[in-house]
């Protein structure tokens, strides 16, 4: 049976996870272990501010500072995007 | 000749009167989509449409508090849904005080700081996150030529304007791979109402020390706010630009 709801959150997660590849220039396989900014070389600063632009663009939002500097991961950027009722 | 606004998204907070009026005037007159902010709601609203109508460009204003961070969120998310970009953000909104620094009360000094330099920072980091996808955008900070040279009887105004002007250029070193200018005018002694009203009781010894002798128009202000919106400054960043017809302070 189709499930809309299954498939749009699959869509949501490819998105999600298009910005991270296209920022920092790496595959999809990169980002399941661990991708954060304390093990990635480049995410610094500018790469931050730079994922947080186009993640923000691509879900229509705009984070709060405390949310901006707390996004250091995949994984936490899925949890902070649900604060914001991004179905992840 | 070519408007040199045409199209161009413009935030400028602070237009219920005076410089913020005059710079929204000048952007709507060369063709840009204005966000006018004011605190009051409905305050500006007959102003925007005459402005609209003389200019046929759009003024829109926009009601919100700068210190209320959510209320600015919402308002540049708005923009932001409404026209994917902003090209310019003018922060004009501040507040002003009288008093020597015996005189000056500690809540006063932290308002005045929470309105002219906190959040102005706000709006520049909310801004700039957008100005960041579009490779491109203008950030102009209102500040003052007391910001710069420092004045008997103002020092609170005087250290949040000092503080603006390290944030213009520290913002603008951290932007400039990204194409966004930051830049702040430094108005002099301006013929805006709140001036007029005061300068018989507190500047008129001051007007000998303009160079020029007159004190400056709000348009004049606003002219120099257009260049640097415009692709005229393309190369200039982390300025402070007075606007003060040779004053000296003291």
């Amino acid at each position: 049976m189709f499930n809309a709801y299954n498939n749009f959150n699959m869509d949501v997660i490819e998105r999600y996870k298009k910005v991270f590849i296209e920022t920092f220039k790496v595959s999809e396989k990169d980002l399941i272990n661990g991708f954060a900014s304390q093990n990635i070389d480049k995410w610094d600063s500018v790469a931050h501010l730079k994922l947080i632009s186009e993640l923000e663009n691509e879900f229509d939002i705009m984070l709060d500072t405390d949310d901006l500097l707390e996004l250091n991961s995949f994984e936490i950027g899925k949890k902070i995007l649900i604060k914001y009722e991004i179905q992840i | 000749m070519d408007k040199l606004l045409f199209g161009r998204v413009c935030l400028v907070t602070g237009t219920s009167k005076g410089i913020g009026q005059s710079i929204a005037e000048k952007f709507a007159d060369e063709g840009a989509i204005v966000y006018a902010n004011a605190h009051t709601h409905g305050s500006i609203d007959k102003w925007a449409s005459s402005v609209s109508a003389k200019t046929q460009s759009d003024v829109i204003p926009v009601y919100f508090d700068v210190t209320d961070q959510n209320a600015v969120k919402n308002a540049v998310m708005q923009i932001k849904n409404r026209h994917k970009r902003i090209d310019t953000l003018v922060n004009n909104a501040g507040i002003v005080d009288y008093n020597i620094l015996a005189m000056t009360k500690m809540d006063d000094l932290r308002n005045m700081f929470e309105v002219n330099v906190v959040a102005a920072i706000y709006l520049m980091q909310l801004v700039s996150r957008i100005m960041v996808r579009q490779n491109s955008g203008s950030i102009i900070n209102i500040s003052s030529l007391v910001g710069v040279e420092g004045v008997t009887g103002q020092l609170a105004y005087s250290a949040t304007k000092g503080a603006l002007n390290a944030v213009t250029k520290s913002a603008s070193k951290e932007f400039a791979h990204n194409n966004i200018k930051v830049n702040a005018i430094a108005p002099g002694m301006v013929a805006t109402e709140r001036l007029l009203n005061i300068i018989e009781t507190r500047f008129k010894d001051k007007m000998p020390n303009i160079g020029m002798g007159r004190l400056a128009k709000p348009e004049e202000i606003a002219n120099a706010c257009l260049f640097l919106a415009s692709d005229l400054s393309d190369y200039i960043t982390g300025q402070v630009i007075a606007v003060d017809g040779s004053t000296t302070l003291t």
